[in-house]
């Protein structure tokens, strides 16, 4: 880059280190982790701690089938947390999004089952009142300036007793088994040849927007990310997930429901981090005045906010229902609440606001899921099992709070 | 600034007009029948003292706060600004005192925030290359426009607000306290930027405590007193007359300091 006589916009600073080489990228990764910006590392070292640990109690637990069983459980409580990431991203919470997906699954079984109207109607009208009960929280917050803890607070207590109320007397509802729902939530896995297909769609993706983009910036006179670390991160990742894949293949394969759960993840990160939306939601969680000062309409970002976490929650509380092949009373209570809330925390979403990403939900709910599985496999009691995951999520905020007053020192809050 | 060619207002026109703008807090008038005019290609500085009014009137002007009475006339039509949305688009910028950024989000974020390019699809390329065009024509020196804003300094931290208020070919910005957290060098780059704007058309509103940069650049020193207009001037006034505009009295605590130095002076003299 030296040879170069009109150095490039990016680069003409000569206090800031560039290092395009390969250990100049590993040296970058470190200096990150040890101003306190840690990512997905927390999450990467915890997976592999509890995959030792728990293959060594009992070696079923690395078996593909008990993995392929654990993704059918991410799914669930996943799909719920990504909601989460969406409120705690503005530094809001929803307590509510248990008893919100408890109710969804009782709505699906009594207009389903017992009236007899359409699937697809009763799931759509379930998502309808889930973004309907967020749009309540936003109001109540918008206009009355009521904290989101209080608010959804009260909602959960409210929707848990209309959950009671529509399930009646019975309090359980059988889903039938033979319906594409059950199917969905039980059986139904992406058959393998797609699968092995799906597994090289990432890299590719990354190698073809990589170049696109490298091209456009050496263009407009900017420094490019090399080739070669492009190519070798896209081949890593194919590689991983092509052993992935096969893995679960040796067992039943991939579920679709996880499948879905990965398309909503991707969805939301595209929308997160590649659109207006998205950075407004990063602004209004950083500096609300700041935003609203630019120009932001801040209110309807809170307003998308609670109505995505609700709507998420209500689809995540049918995949449950489909997954039991029931919805009862008990869908929604225990622990589902505080899992969904965990594994966002633990994915490396921040409780501050400003900071978080769609994928911490992904990665959070496989830690959780795969302590609680780890636990049962040991027959451990619940009461065993809560305090554990309840250690697991206080050392998550722990970690959480400490690299966030390191990233503070270091000017990278 | 880039890519800006077409300002509508030509030089000396009326860009701005308050009349009889008033801004109640409960019981307290923070501003009390304030007229100002602000015509193209001039600087209008705002001088007061503490709790004069000056940036609630910058607030009032940016849309973040609505006046209780009076009238804002804007490019000759009356206008409500009633969010900083509809000032920003109606072409006034604003940096304010405490700058309104975000520290989570990078420099490009932060310049575009709230108007990115492509919402759908945002074009990051494009943005970064304007975001350092835009830097260098300010004659910023910001190490890298991928770093959050938490890791720049104060100075820097300003010159990004005042690119950010030109990224959007506005036709008055208004700046608070600008050179407050300034270096000297800094302090002129942010005067020559003054002067750079007004020479394009743009009408300037400066708010500064610091007299010596309010002559250095102003058209015309606007004083306000308890939210009140105390007089317009011009940059040749006297400091002592724009003190004694400024604190109500020729009596008052400066020219007390300044006669007992003097007679302190002679004395020793003596």
């Amino acid at each position: 880059m030296t040879q170069n006589p009109t150095p490039m916009l990016d680069r003409s600073d000569a206090r800031v280190r560039h290092d395009d080489s390969l250990m100049g990228a590993v040296r970058e990764f470190l200096d990150r982790v040890k101003s306190g910006d840690l990512g997905m590392l927390p999450v990467a070292i915890g997976l592999v701690v509890i995959s030792v640990v728990f293959s060594a109690l009992n070696p079923v637990f690395l078996a593909p089938n008990n993995l392929v069983n654990m993704l059918f459980d991410c799914a669930t409580v996943g799909v719920i947390s990504l909601g989460i990431v969406c409120v705690l991203m503005l530094g809001e919470i929803d307590l509510s999004v248990g008893s919100m997906s408890g109710f969804a699954s009782a709505m699906v079984g009594v207009l389903w089952v017992n009236m007899g109207l359409p699937v697809g109607l009763a799931i759509l009208a379930a998502l309808i009142v889930g973004a309907l009960v967020g749009s309540i929280y936003a109001f109540l917050f918008n206009k009355l300036g009521m904290p989101s803890f209080i608010s959804t607070l009260s909602g959960l207590l409210a929707i848990l007793g209309m959950q009671l109320y529509i399930l009646g007397p019975t309090g359980s509802i059988n889903l039938p088994f033979a319906s594409a729902l059950v199917g969905f939530g039980q059986l139904w896995i992406i058959p393998k040849w797609l699968s092995h297909l799906l597994a090289l769609l990432p890299g590719a993706v990354m190698v073809l927007t990589g170049m696109s983009v490298m091209r456009r910036r050496t263009a407009a006179n900017l420094s490019a990310q090399p080739l070669g670390r492009l190519v070798l991160k896209a081949a890593v990742l194919t590689a991983a997930l092509e052993f992935a894949v096969w893995y679960l293949n040796l067992g039943r394969g991939v579920p679709l429901m996880f499948g879905l759960f990965v398309a909503l993840v991707v969805a939301l990160n595209y929308a997160l981090t590649r659109t207006q939306w998205g950075r407004s939601m990063f602004a209004v969680g950083g500096n609300r005045e700041a935003a609203r000062r630019s120009g932001i309409n801040v209110k309807r970002i809170y307003l998308s906010a609670f109505m995505l976490c609700s709507t998420f929650a209500a689809l995540g509380g049918m995949l449950s229902a489909s997954r039991l092949a029931s919805s009862s009373q008990q869908a929604g209570t225990g622990d589902v609440n505080l899992n969904a809330i965990a594994a966002a925390v633990i994915g490396g979403t921040s409780l501050f606001g400003g900071r978080g990403s769609a994928w911490s939900a992904l990665l959070g709910i496989i830690v959780i899921q795969a302590i609680s599985n780890g636990l049962t496999l040991l027959n451990l009691s619940s009461s065993l099992r809560y305090m554990i995951t309840g250690g697991v999520l206080a050392t998550a905020v722990i970690v959480d709070s400490l690299a966030r007053r390191s990233r503070v020192s270091h000017g990278r809050a | 600034m880039a890519g800006s060619t077409h300002i509508s207002a030509r030089k000396g026109e009326r860009i701005l007009s308050l009349r009889g703008v008033s801004k109640k807090f409960g019981a307290v008038s923070a501003l009390t029948d304030i007229d100002l005019d602000i015509h193209a290609g001039e600087v209008v500085a705002l001088v007061g003292d503490n709790g004069a009014g000056k940036s609630t009137l910058v607030k009032v002007l940016a849309g973040v706060h609505q006046p209780t009475s009076g009238t804002v006339e804007f490019m000759g039509r009356q206008v409500t600004m009633d969010s900083p949305a509809a000032a920003l688009n109606m072409g006034i910028a604003t940096v304010f005192q405490d700058l309104a950024l975000c520290e989570n989000l990078d420099v490009v974020a932060n310049l575009f925030l709230g108007h990115e390019m492509s919402p759908w699809r945002l074009d990051e390329v494009q943005m970064e290359v304007r975001a350092w065009t835009l830097l260098k024509e300010l004659a910023a020196r910001i190490p890298s426009v991928r770093e959050p804003i938490a890791s720049l300094s104060g100075g820097q931290r300003q010159t990004v607000a005042i690119a950010r208020s030109l990224l959007l070919d506005p036709k008055i910005i208004m700046l608070d306290e600008p050179t407050a957290a300034l270096g000297v060098a800094q302090t002129a780059e942010v005067l020559n930027l003054i002067e750079r704007v007004r020479d394009r058309g743009l009408g300037v509103i400066i708010i500064s405590h610091n007299m010596e940069d309010v002559r250095a650049v102003a058209d015309r020193i606007v004083v306000l007193r308890l939210g009140r207009n105390n007089g317009v001037f011009t940059p040749e006034t006297s400091n002592q007359e724009l003190v004694a505009a400024i604190t109500g009295a020729t009596e008052n605590a400066v020219s007390r300091r300044n006669e007992r130095l003097e007679s302190e002076a002679r004395g020793e003299h003596a």
